[in-house]
């Protein structure tokens, strides 16, 4: 390893880096690691900043949220199993569906993914960790606050009633008079500033933190998707925030933004929520279509077929998703000319889903399959894909969409799409990156019962929603006469989907005995090609002992393909030492060229801090505790300034400032 | 009665082009269980085996299409992905690593053939909008239907407003003929649907929807609130009575007469009477009395509906007394008060709605 | 691997200088959401009112004369925001402070003469949709300019504490873009509440 030098006296703002090696146990490596873990117990428990940390937190507390949403529809099959059944009284089955939609669409299904996105873009981009850590951690700790406050109600009996797109007026102030609509409204605001900071987390970390030589052609899919996903998610964020806002205003204050009978129009939340909903819908599949094409070529033997036309396509798909809002509108009385715009371009947003199709199933033709659990939850994952795009297809076409919308096609149709390309490729990922979390494998024997038990589940719980849609079945509803002809299809939806729940338990099952049981994983277990099984599993807390130089795509796989974008020669144990205080190289957006060194903030627990005060503050508008809000907003903007004080040892300040700190 | 609800054979003059689909969309349906399709049968809202208008076909044959298509499109997809898992390859050190290149072709060839798919579906698709979006010629008959909570009122406008004829929950129709069905909502948001006529359309406060109907047979057909608006949105149907010109015409005269007062003094009839108007008139209303609430449905012609609380019960006598005496328990959350009545005021009330036919 | 040394060998600047700070792109991609948020106010603005069935604003035209004038002064305040970088670039760190304590002033201003602004309107958040699309927006707009004013003082105090000099001013940046889009954004603000019904 080479020594510590002693920098030069301007070093503070300009240094040339130190090149090395720092292997395991050197003197180096140790200093690293000083620098860069948490402080034991509490405390550091509290304050860490790791992205790796968060992101297992974020994953865990998502997989808690969709198990609760999917007792919620347990409960709702029970009662749905037959007809004119009396389990639940409507009011409570209205609080169960809408809760259930709002806890695996915002709670679940978007959380889930920046969990592995927080957890894998550092490693898969050779940082140390993303561009702004403590944002990293103010975003988790709202996102968790964020779901309790949305459950608060829940035991009250009084949660959200209205769906998850609660339309207004059904959700305005005079008929929907509880507390219900407001906790979920308020909620909603809050979530969105999580998902808004970390989505600002994301796209500076892509455009800031790649390894040098790592080209914008270089990075991984889940990175092209996460991307998209927070590009999206930055411009269609505010407009359901601001209607939820508005909608609290109308509750709340007494505005008339969606009261009719001032002149509000009930259309106008429609517009404003679906502007949001669509894209959102993208921004939840994207990353986790990513994730399958990132982690299928490593069970087929080859890189994926097509990787620039797949880029493109998880673009593309996003731009023309932002079109395509009316498309949850038909029935809503718009002219047929616009409708057919719209129609159109709903059937052009699936021609980048073919491509993506088509890539993964070249992939696995032109390789060599290696049969393992991520394997299967990848493969079934594919025709989960085409089922649910295909229904999506259907219901791009106006007048057909007409009698589908608002039936259980669609609720078959978002059940394809939710769990097929997002909990199907999650339990595939949670089985690759598993060894990566923690260190072991995953039990295979009971990895491919759960796979199949969950597999089989799923397609007998919600194929036969297809059905029921297409026989008149509604969405919705609490019961059914059975003079509807609903008995059977109903009956197999609900067996199938205690299938489904089985699966799923067989899966914790593995989790719970893998983690202490699971053989031991060495750093590439799967022998796969991205820079984050270049690193020990689990990584240690400063990611990468030297920044590595990226020649290629594939970096761990150059020595063995002899052609395309994997021939280069990477530079994996030597490079640039950084080590004085936490820090990281920077690059140029494209072209991953070092352009500074990056100061990385520390351990804090402001961002706790902020987090628990805003959620308060929303806590005391819920209850009319203004001087309380008030209270808890001063204290989020006076942690917000211990946060943001420019730190010397950041660089943040002048260097000849009369004040000396003390090096990290 | 009930025998008119059986499912209806289908017209004749499908399009005999289009008929050749007709197994490969019922295959499609019957998939999973071969129960479900025996089931389909009886479905009274399955728009995709079933259309009685031109307002509704043109789309069934597109959801057949589009339904076969997509079958078929997914077996081949299958069919692909299974290949491509199984298909025999020389033994191979798992050490090696194929190359990146290859295999474009796949995508290319794909994406081809899906995009000149999708671009026949888009011409097709919008073909079919432009042959439902509009009546073939301007409605004789216009009806406005109002959501309530959960209910439908049905109003036939007339420039005399002695001649309108209101009702609620059955929707009376000439057959062979385009009606108008201007939508509107009295509290939130409802979609009016009897998808074996037509596709849905929300009912928006504040704003007046349209679409058209056709029925080309005589027959009953079943329609549902489409939009979730609240605790009684699964008990929220109607129907469309469907009948020749003549019938149509018998029933909207017979509607237009208001009741009178045949009750003698003192009798049973018109203590009830009495008492409807204590304590049903302020939301009911029965045209010739005094009795004039619109909050909920018109009981003028009560005993000519079949259904009771927009399809829940059966109208009969017991179950009218039911619906009285316990509305909050059949549909929570109604504007109907459960009525607390004597055995008296019961057979009271029970006699004097009897007369409203 | 000789592409590699290329790369490795030149010195580089550390922590947040300029444009290359995480922090610079970091309030690029905020101000991409505000502007959003923004965006979709307007939206509802613009659709809201092209179906109102009274005449629009249904209160009359707004006068134009007061709400100019803070809009001249908001303008001027960006431009004195942008002066205290321009100053402290060239080491003159009076300057700076002198600049910065201008622009809160004039922020101030502003501050004062909307809220005159305000109660001077016939009508309230809850008399009316009018009422209420007006004080929604301009009050989403004002709570900007609070968190701007904060941001300001806060520049303000750092300056003085001589944090900052011509190599390293970060911060000034990124607090000076804020700024600048909170007063871009009233541009649009001022172009649809004041400007438009006179179209």
């Amino acid at each position: 390893m080479s020594a510590i030098t002693r920098p030069p006296s301007d070093s503070r703002l300009r240094r040339s880096p130190d090149i090395g090696q720092a292997p395991v146990g050197s003197d180096a490596e140790i200093r690293l690691a000083e620098i860069w873990e948490s402080l034991p117990g509490w405390k550091g428990w509290l304050s860490t900043v790791d992205h790796k940390v968060i992101g297992l937190r974020y994953i865990v507390t998502a997989f808690v949220f969709l198990l609760i949403g999917g007792m919620e529809a347990l409960i709702m099959r029970l009662q749905l199993a037959g007809p004119n059944l009396t389990l639940l009284t409507p009011e409570q089955y209205n609080q169960l569906f809408t809760m259930h939609g709002v806890t695996m669409i915002f709670l679940y299904a978007l959380p889930i993914l920046s969990g592995f996105s927080n957890y894998l873009w550092p490693l898969m981009l050779g940082s140390r960790d993303m561009t702004f850590p403590r944002l990293n951690a103010l975003s988790y700790w709202i996102f968790l606050f964020a779901g309790i406050f949305m459950y608060a109600s829940f035991p009250l009996g009084q949660a959200p009633n209205a769906g998850w797109f609660n339309y207004v007026p059904y959700s305005g102030p005079i008929y929907n008079t509880g507390p219900n609509i407001d906790v979920f409204a308020l909620g909603m605001v809050l979530l969105g500033v999580s998902t808004t900071v970390g989505s600002v987390n994301f796209v500076v970390t892509l455009f800031k933190m790649r390894a040098p030589g790592m080209t914008i052609n270089r990075v991984p899919i889940l990175v092209w998707g996460t991307l998209t996903a927070s590009v999206a998610n930055l411009l269609v964020i505010p407009s359901v925030s601001l209607a939820f806002f508005l909608l609290w205003l109308d509750r709340q204050v007494g505005t008339h933004f969606f009261d009719v009978a001032n002149g509000g129009k009930p259309l106008l939340w429609q517009h404003l929520f679906w502007i949001f909903g669509h894209p959102w819908v993208y921004a939840i599949v994207l990353p986790a279509m990513g994730i399958v094409s990132d982690a299928l070529p490593t069970f087929c033997r080859r890189p994926l077929v097509g990787y620039a036309w797949v880029a493109l396509a998880t673009m593309a798909t996003m731009l023309v998703g932002f079109e395509v809002w009316i498309h949850h509108m038909f029935a809503t009385g718009l002219p047929a000319v616009a409708l057919s715009i719209f129609g159109a371009a709903s059937f052009v947003i699936s021609i980048p889903s073919a491509v993506a199709v088509f890539a993964w199933i070249a992939t696995i033709w032109l390789g060599t399959p290696v049969f393992k659990t991520p394997f299967l939850f990848f493969a079934g994952f594919v025709i989960l894909f085409v089922i649910g795009g295909l229904s999506g297809v259907m219901t791009a076409a106006v007048p057909l969409d007409w009698q589908l919308n608002e039936t259980y096609f669609i609720v078959a149709h978002l059940h394809y799409v939710l769990l097929g390309i997002n909990v199907f490729p999650v339990v595939g990922g949670i089985y690759y990156w598993f060894p990566k979390f923690t260190g072991r494998m995953m039990d295979e024997k009971i990895g491919k019962w759960s796979f199949w038990v969950m597999f089989i589940g799923f397609n007998a719980g919600f194929f036969p929603m297809h059905l029921a849609g297409l026989l008149g079945m509604p969405r919705r509803i609490y019961t059914y006469s059975s003079r509807m002809g609903w008995d059977t299809v109903n009956l197999i939806t609900s067996i199938g989907s205690f299938v489904f729940a089985i699966g799923v338990l067989i899966f914790l099952v593995n989790v719970a005995v893998s983690l202490r049981r699971g053989t031991r994983a060495g750093s590439n277990p799967w022998d796969a090609a991205t820079l984050e099984w270049s690193v020990p599993s689990p990584p240690p807390a400063y990611n990468f002992a030297v920044i590595p130089h990226i020649a290629s795509r594939h970096p761990l796989w150059e020595d063995r393909l002899n052609e395309g974008e994997g021939t280069g020669q990477s530079s994996l144990e030597k490079g640039y030492l950084l080590m004085e205080g936490r820090e990281t190289i920077g690059t140029s957006p494209i072209d991953a060229t070092p352009e500074i060194i990056l100061k990385m903030p520390g351990d804090s627990a402001t961002p706790f801090f902020v987090g628990l005060f805003l959620s308060l503050a929303f806590a005391g508008m819920l209850l009319h505790w203004w001087s309380f809000t008030g209270l808890m907003i001063l204290s989020c903007i006076i942690a917000l300034m211990v946060w943001m004080w420019p730190e010397k040892a950041l660089a943040q300040r002048s260097p000849t400032d009369s004040s000396r700190e003390a090096h990290v | 009665m009930e025998q008119r609800f059986h499912p209806r054979i289908a017209p004749e003059n499908m399009g005999q082009s289009l008929s050749v689909l007709r197994p490969a969309a019922a295959l499609a349906l019957a998939l999973p269980s071969p129960v479900n399709a025996a089931q389909a049968a009886e479905a009274p809202l399955n728009y995709f085996m079933r259309s009685y208008g031109p307002a509704s076909e043109p789309t069934m044959y597109l959801g057949w299409v589009l339904a076969g298509l997509s079958v078929i499109i997914m077996l081949i997809i299958s069919l692909l992905l299974i290949v491509a898992l199984l298909r025999n390859r020389p033994s191979m050190d798992m050490r090696m690593i194929g190359p990146e290149s290859g295999g474009l072709r796949w995508i290319y060839i794909g994406t081809g053939i899906s995009t000149f798919i999708l671009f026949g579906l888009v011409i097709y698709s919008l073909l079919v909008l432009d042959a439902v979006a509009k009546p073939p010629s301007t409605p004789a008959i216009t009806v406005t239907v109002t959501g309530y909570d959960w209910w439908w009122r049905i109003e036939y406008e007339h420039d005399d407003p002695e001649q309108t004829v209101t009702t609620a929950n059955e929707l009376h129709i000439p057959v062979g003929e385009p009606v108008l069905i201007r939508l509107k909502s009295a509290d939130v948001i409802h979609a009016f649907w009897v998808p074996t006529l037509a596709g849905k359309t929300q009912m928006i406060p504040g704003l007046i929807n349209q679409q058209w109907i056709q029925a080309d047979s005589p027959g009953i057909y079943a329609g549902q609130c489409a939009q979730f608006c609240g605790a009684g949105h699964a008990r929220m149907s109607l129907e469309v009575v469907a009948e020749s010109a003549e019938d149509f015409e018998r029933w909207r005269n017979a509607q237009r007469r208001p009741v009178s007062s045949p009750f003698r003094p003192g009798s049973t009839g018109e203590f009830g009477q009495r008492l409807f108007m204590d304590r049903c008139g302020g939301c009911h209303a029965v045209r010739g009395t005094d009795a004039a609430g619109r909050h909920a449905p018109d009981l003028t012609h009560l005993n000519s509906r079949r259904w009771l609380a927009a399809g829940l019960l059966l109208n009969t006598p017991e179950d009218l007394m039911n619906w009285i005496v316990n509305a909050q328990r059949l549909k929570p959350g109604s504007r109907m008060p459960s009525i607390a009545l004597s055995e008296t005021e019961k057979s009271a009330l029970s006699t004097y709605l009897s007369t409203l036919d | 691997m000789s592409e590699a040394r290329q790369l490795l060998d030149q010195p580089l600047p550390v922590g947040s200088e300029g444009k290359l700070a995480g922090g610079w792109w970091g309030i690029v991609a905020l101000i991409v959401t505000e502007g959003s948020l923004f965006g979709y106010l307007l939206f509802s603005y613009f659709y809201l009112s092209s179906q109102a069935e009274r005449h629009w604003p249904p209160e009359g035209l707004p006068s134009l004369l007061l709400p100019s004038i803070n809009t001249a002064i908001l303008i001027a305040s960006s431009v004195f925001v942008w002066a205290s970088e321009y100053c402290l670039a060239r080491k003159r760190k009076r300057g700076s402070v002198v600049m910065m304590l201008v622009a809160i002033v004039l922020g101030a201003l502003f501050v004062g003469i909307q809220l005159k602004e305000w109660s001077s309107k016939t009508y309230g958040m809850t008399s009316d949709l009018y009422g209420s699309l007006y004080f929604t927006i301009t009050g989403f707009h004002m709570l900007h300019v609070v968190i701007g004013l904060v941001i300001l003082l806060l520049l303000l105090a750092w300056i003085s504490f001589r944090y900052f000099d011509e190599k390293r001013h970060a911060a000034i940046t990124i607090g000076g873009i804020y700024w600048h889009f909170v007063d871009v954004v009233w541009l649009f603000v001022f172009t649809t509440l004041y400007l438009f019904p006179y179209m």
